[in-house]
C-alpha cells in the first residue's frame, strides 16, 4: 500500500481558488493508480465552500484554519506544511505552477529534501515501480521530458493552471473534512504592508477572447490597434509573444507563453506571431485559435482553426471598423 | 553590507541538444550567454547599492564549467564587485535541489550577508526552483515575483510583488532571499571602464575540494529527480488555412468565426 496522493488546495483573497479543482482532477487520475487516498490541504482563516473540495474529488481534506494563514507567506505556510508532510508521508504532493506554488513548492522541498519538478504538463504513474512520471515542457519548449523522483519520498510537482479540467461536480460524493488549528505564534520575517489589486478589466486568463500581437505588428503603436479591437470584443484580453516584451512593445504582464501566462480562452487570435514552441506551450489549449501570418510557413497555422496567410496590418484597421459598425 | 547574485550561463539559442542517454543538455556545442533574466537580478542589487547609505559589496555567484567565468565577468562589466564559481566535474548534471544544496554548501562557507537575489528563472531549465529551495535549505524568508524595491536598510527590505491578483508590499527581514522579474526596470549595460575592471578581476573558484563536501551530494548523484525520457512535442490541430488576397475578405472570415462561436 503506498502512501496517499496529496494536493496543495490555493487560497485567494479568502476564497478556495478554482486552481484546487483542477488539482484534484490531476490528482484522482494518480490516486486511482495507485488504489490510495487522494487529500486536499487547504490553509485559510474563515472559509466556506470546504465541502465542494469533496464534491470536486477528495477523499479528505485537511483544513489548517488560523488567522496568519489568511494570506500567502511562505514562512508560515512551511511552518504549518513541513511538519505536517514529514509525519503524513505522502507519496506525491501536488500544488499550481502560480506565484503561489511556485514559491511554496521549492521552499519546501528545499526543508523535506524532496524531488519537485516545475510546470508540468502531463502526469502519469510508471506501471511497475507506481513512481510517478512528470512531464514537462524544457529548453524553450523545444522538447518535452519526463522526470521521476526514484529513491525519495514524497515526490513534488507543480502542474500548469489551467492545463487541465476539474472533474464534474458531484454533490452527493462524501469525504471527511478534518479542521486543524495549528499553533502559530513564531515572529515571522515576512510580513504583508498593503495589498493593491489589480485594475486590469478583464484579467488575461478568465477573458473569452485574447487576442495577441507578435513581431509582425512591426511597430510598438501598432499593439494600440489589439486593444481597440479587444475593447470591441466584449470579453477579451490583449496579449503578446515574448518578442514583443523583450523588445518593450508591451508589458511583461501580457506576455503568453512558456515564460509568461497559460490561456485557454474561446477563441486566441495570434496577430504576426510565428508561434515558436515557446508561444506555443501558453495557448495551444484555447478552445479555438485563428491566426494572422504573411508567412504561409509559420507554426503557427498548424494550431490555428483559422488561418488567414495575409498581413495583419491590412485586415486589423478593416475588422475594427467592421466591429465598430456592428456596435452602431 | 554583503549582497549575493545568482547568475547562470545559458544556451544562447533555442536549438539546444540534448544527450539521450543522461537526458541533460550538451552545453559544449552552443553558445553560451548570461540568463537574461539574471540581468534584472543584477540590476536589483545595483539599484540597492545606490539606494543604501552604506557600504555595499556584491558578490555575483554562479555554478557551471568553467567557461561560466564568462558570465561573471559580465556581472562585473555591470558593478559587481567580485565573482566566485562553482566549479567541478562532481557538480554537473545537478538538478535543483542538488543546485540549491551546492550553492547553499558555498554560501555558509562566505562571510555574513545580508541578500541573495535571482532572476525569476533560467531560460534553459525555466524551473524558477533554485532561489526559494536555497531559501528553504538555509532556513531563509523568501518573496518571490519582486517587482520593485521600496526601501532597505540594515535590517530589513520593503518590496513590491506581483501576483495574478495584485501588487502586494511585503516586508522582509534581512537576512533574505528574493527573486525578481523583468517588472524591475531595464538592465543597464556594462560600461568601458566596468569591462576594464572585469578582465583584471580574478574570479574565485570553488571546487569540490575547496567547498569540501561529498561528492555524492552534488551534481548528478545528488539530485534527487532523474531525467529518464526526451521527446519532441506533435502539435496537432488542423484548421482551415486561406491565402487572403483581400483584407476585407479577411477580416468576414474572423468576424464570422467570432459569431459561430458566440463571442459577436
Amino acid at each position: 500500500m503506498s502512501g496517499e496522493v496529496v494536493i496543495l488546495g490555493e487560497v485567494r483573497r479568502g476564497r478556495i481558488h478554482p486552481v484546487t479543482y483542477e488539482l484534484l482532477a490531476w490528482g484522482k487520475g494518480l490516486s486511482e493508480k495507485l488504489k490510495t487516498k487522494l487529500s486536499a490541504l487547504i490553509l485559510g482563516y474563515n472559509l466556506k465552500g470546504l465541502e465542494e473540495v469533496i464534491h470536486y474529488g477528495a477523499d479528505k481534506v485537511y483544513y489548517f484554519e488560523h488567522p496568519r494563514l489568511d494570506i500567502f507567506n511562505p514562512e508560515v505556510y512551511a511552518e504549518v506544511l513541513t511538519p505536517f508532510i514529514e509525519e503524513m508521508k505522502p507519496d506525491i504532493v501536488l500544488a499550481g505552477a502560480t506565484t503561489t506554488g511556485r514559491t511554496i513548492m521549492p521552499y519546501l522541498a528545499g526543508k523535506l529534501k524532496a524531488g519537485l519538478t516545475a510546470d508540468c504538463t502531463s502526469l502519469d504513474i510508471e506501471e511497475d515501480t507506481g513512481l510517478l512520471l512528470q512531464t514537462r515542457p524544457a529548453i524553450g519548449g523545444n522538447v518535452l521530458a519526463t522526470i521521476k523522483t526514484p529513491n525519495s519520498k514524497p515526490q513534488m510537482a507543480t502542474v500548469r493552471p489551467r492545463g487541465r479540467k476539474p472533474l464534474e461536480k458531484d454533490p452527493k460524493r462524501g469525504g471527511e473534512i478534518e479542521i486543524i488549528k495549528p499553533d502559530i505564534n513564531f515572529n515571522s520575517r515576512i510580513e504583508m504592508l498593503d495589498f493593491k489589486p489589480r485594475e486590469e478589466e478583464v484579467s488575461l486568463v478568465d477573458a473569452e477572447v485574447v487576442i495577441s500581437g507578435g513581431k509582425g505588428l512591426k511597430d510598438s503603436r501598432n499593439i494600440s490597434l489589439l486593444f481597440e479591437i479587444s475593447k470591441l470584443l466584449g470579453s477579451s484580453a490583449v496579449g503578446a509573444s515574448r518578442a514583443v516584451v523583450d523588445i518593450g512593445w508591451i508589458g511583461y504582464s501580457h506576455q503568453i507563453g512558456l515564460s509568461g501566462k497559460t490561456v485557454n480562452p474561446k477563441v486566441y487570435i495570434a496577430v504576426g506571431i510565428s508561434g515558436a514552441i515557446q508561444h506555443l506551450a501558453g495557448m495551444m489549449n484555447s478552445e479555438s485559435i485563428i491566426a494572422i501570418n504573411k508567412d504561409s510557413e509559420a507554426p503557427i497555422f498548424q494550431v490555428a482553426d483559422l488561418g488567414i496567410v495575409g498581413d495583419a496590418l491590412d485586415i486589423l484597421p478593416i475588422l475594427k471598423k467592421k466591429l465598430e459598425e456592428r456596435k452602431r | 553590507m554583503n549582497i549575493y547574485v545568482l547568475v547562470k550561463q545559458v544556451p544562447a539559442t533555442d536549438k539546444v541538444k540534448i544527450d539521450e542517454a543522461t537526458g541533460t543538455m550538451k552545453r559544449e556545442e552552443v553558445e553560451a550567454v548570461i540568463n537574461p533574466l539574471d540581468l534584472y537580478a543584477i540590476e536589483t542589487a545595483l539599484e540597492i547599492k545606490e539606494m543604501y547609505k552604506g557600504d555595499i559589496r556584491i558578490t555575483a555567484i554562479s555554478m557551471g564549467p568553467l567557461k561560466a567565468e564568462e558570465v561573471l565577468k559580465e556581472a562585473i562589466a555591470m558593478g559587481c564587485d567580485e565573482g566566485i564559481l562553482l566549479s567541478d566535474k562532481a557538480f554537473a548534471g545537478a538538478d535543483t535541489w542538488a543546485t540549491s544544496y551546492t550553492i547553499a554548501t558555498l554560501i555558509k562557507r562566505l562571510n555574513h550577508f545580508s541578500l541573495i537575489i535571482t532572476g525569476e528563472r533560467a531560460t534553459d531549465g525555466e524551473t524558477g526552483q533554485v532561489g526559494p529551495s536555497l531559501a528553504g535549505q538555509l532556513a531563509l524568508p523568501i518573496v518571490t515575483y519582486i517587482s520593485k524595491i521600496l526601501e532597505i536598510n540594515e535590517g530589513y527590505i520593503i518590496l513590491e510583488r506581483e501576483t495574478e491578483e495584485g501588487t502586494e508590499v511585503i516586508k522582509m527581514s534581512l537576512p533574505g532571499v528574493i527573486s525578481v522579474t523583468k517588472a524591475i526596470g531595464e538592465p543597464r549595460l556594462p560600461t568601458l571602464k566596468g569591462k576594464i575592471k572585469a578582465r583584471n578581476t580574478k574570479i574565485e573558484v570553488f571546487d569540490l575540494e575547496r567547498l569540501n563536501v561529498a561528492k555524492e551530494e552534488v551534481g548528478l548523484s545528488g539530485s534527487l529527480t532523474r531525467v529518464v525520457k526526451i521527446f519532441y512535442p506533435k502539435i496537432s490541430r488542423v484548421g482551415k488555412k486561406i491565402r487572403s488576397k483581400d483584407p476585407e475578405e479577411a477580416a468576414n472570415l474572423i468576424i464570422e468565426f467570432l459569431e459561430e462561436r458566440g463571442i459577436l
